[in-house]
């Protein structure tokens, strides 16, 4: 059969001007997303802070501008970044598509300063992580489809024989994504800035834990494993440690995710058996999770000693170990014993941000620093230096975030559980905010922490692209990245 | 068929189609050629210095 690796003839001149957009966005929108976060983290410690602008920058507002920003803003201008970069690199082709590809850009820009414009003023259809009303979800769908285009339009076009794993990860990501977002954000409009849910009671419930929990598994997962799958062996210098399992992984992972939605949905209407389910399936996605995990870092097996000088593989190898622990929470969590104390606490809230902070925002800075130079034609960033600063900003305020969360959660839950001889409640609940308190703290630190190292990423970008244009202009030259 | 059959057959197809796709990874008439599909992110890259140890 031959080498399915190689090629006849030199790679193309890839479009890499869409990537360095997306890329830019992706520091801009994390910077953005997690102000907010700290913003309302500070809120729990100083409910003042409320008033800033009411009723615009009261908690309940900012919250969803948080979520979608760092979510869709961050995460997606990231995904978009990587996975453009990825399918051109592996295909050895360039986009498909066209005038599509900046439709992709623009629309998606648009659908996040739409976000930020109606959800402090209230409108939203109060489905979480879906919260945008319809004329926008129609735009992002559109955007979505056409993003879906270019991708597989790309990977159609390809000069390889093979379609390397990266690429089956995003696309299960860009595919699920697209029935997940149209299925869920079903509804009938009543005005231009109101809707309601097509779905009704425990269905409307269930819909929306089936698109939320895949999100996750999806948006946030999927996607990041495609970087992962490209990233790791790219910064490391070899080849992922066994193929063979990424396959096993893929497939797994695809057709487990899908089923575990109902684990947010324990001990409500629910029929039972769904929520046993939900258990169940959280609790097998456990193997292929920790498979791709042990995948990604076994990778660097035999290039161990590249850690001690390149905070770039760092991230990514931290990112990985997040990863792992996050997934192993989860399944935990997903047990309705366990579930019962934790539900509704600062415990979840760590979860996701044990995810969120340690697995998906690690994982993008680190594909974004081996990227930038790249992009803009340089040997590294303009200061490794601040890279490694960087790293243990982003490391320290996650732990400190995630072990907050966990001192508050588990102790919330226990009081909130606690009862008198008599059947009365041991504590009110203010006393249970009142215990809380220091934990809040603590995470707007740790979040603070986080924030800081992406100020200082965006100044090491902002050097980096500003050499490069100095270059070019030296040699007098547009800037347009060879295949490096 | 009631959903419980319908439960234990797909059950059982997805078994199979898990052993499935296990035996077809692994199986050794096509370790070589993953081998090979595992080098693609560096095919693109002709005097790479992060690929020095891969040559």
């Amino acid at each position: 059969m031959g080498s399915h690796a190689t090629v006849a003839g030199d790679p193309p001149v890839y479009d890499f001007d869409i990537v360095r957009k997306f890329s830019i966005m992706t520091i801009v929108w994390g910077i953005f997303g997690m102000g907010v976060g700290v913003l309302i983290a500070s809120q729990l410690v100083w409910p003042g802070l409320n008033d800033l602008l009411q009723p615009y920058t009261s908690f309940g507002r900012l919250r969803p501008l948080h979520t979608n920003a760092v979510i869709f803003a961050f995460g997606g201008c990231a995904l978009f970044a990587t996975s453009y970069y990825v399918v051109q690199r592996t295909c050895q082709t360039t986009l498909f598509g066209g005038w599509l590809v900046p439709f992709t850009f623009w629309g998606w820009q648009a659908v996040i300063v739409l976000a930020a414009i109606t959800l402090p003023q209230g409108m939203t259809s109060a489905k979480e992580y879906a919260e945008l009303e319809w004329p926008i979800d129609i735009l992002l769908a559109l955007v979505w489809i056409s993003y879906a285009i270019v991708f597989f339009g790309t990977i159609v076009k390809r000069r390889t024989s093979h379609i390397y794993v990266a690429n089956w990860f995003y696309g299960g990501f860009i595919v699920t994504v697209a029935v997940l977002h149209i299925v869920n954000s079903a509804a009938i409009p009543v005005t231009l800035t109101k809707s309601y849910s097509a779905y009704a009671g425990a269905a409307d419930a269930m819909v929306q834990w089936w698109y939320g929990h895949n999100a996750v598994g999806f948006f946030l997962t999927a996607g990041f494993l495609g970087m992962m799958y490209y990233f790791v062996p790219k910064q490391a210098g070899r080849p992922v440690y066994s193929y063979q399992l990424s396959i096993v992984h893929f497939w797994a992972l695809i057709s487990l995710y899908i089923w575990a939605g109902s684990h947010h949905l324990h001990y409500s209407a629910l029929p039972d058996w769904t929520q046993s389910l939900g258990m169940v399936m959280s609790l097998i996605l456990l193997a292929p999770s920790w498979g791709g995990m042990i995948n990604g870092i076994m990778t660097l097996s035999g290039a161990w000693h590249k850690l001690r000088t390149d905070p770039t593989l760092r991230f990514l190898v931290v990112a990985l170990s997040f990863y792992g622990m996050s997934t192993f929470e989860g399944p935990m969590m997903a047990i309705k014993n366990v579930n019962a104390l934790s539900h509704n606490t600062d415990w979840t809230v760590g979860h996701v941000h044990s995810g969120a902070l340690g697995w998906v925002a690690m994982i993008s800075i680190g594909a974004l620093y081996h990227m930038l130079p790249k992009l803009f034609n340089r040997e590294e960033m303009y200061s490794v230096k601040l890279i490694n600063l960087h790293f243990w900003l982003a490391t320290v305020g996650t732990v400190l975030y995630v072990v907050a969360m966990w001192i508050n959660g588990i102790g919330q839950g226990l009081m909130w559980r606690a009862f008198n001889p008599d059947g009365s409640l041991t504590y009110s609940f203010i006393e249970t905010v009142v215990f809380s308190k220091g934990g809040y703290v603590m995470r707007a630190i740790g979040g603070a922490f986080f924030l800081t190292g992406m100020l200082i990423m965006a100044y090491n970008t902002y050097r980096t692209v500003n050499a490069a244009k100095k270059a070019a202009e030296s040699v007098n030259q547009p800037v347009q990245a060879p295949a490096v | 068929m009631d959903v419980g059959t319908i439960g234990a057959i797909s059950t059982v197809l997805v078994t199979i189609a898990f052993f499935g796709v296990c035996f077809w990874a692994f199986s050794p008439k096509l370790k070589k050629r993953f081998e090979e599909d595992a080098k693609l992110p560096f095919a693109d890259e002709p005097q790479d210095k992060h690929t020095d140890d891969h040559k």
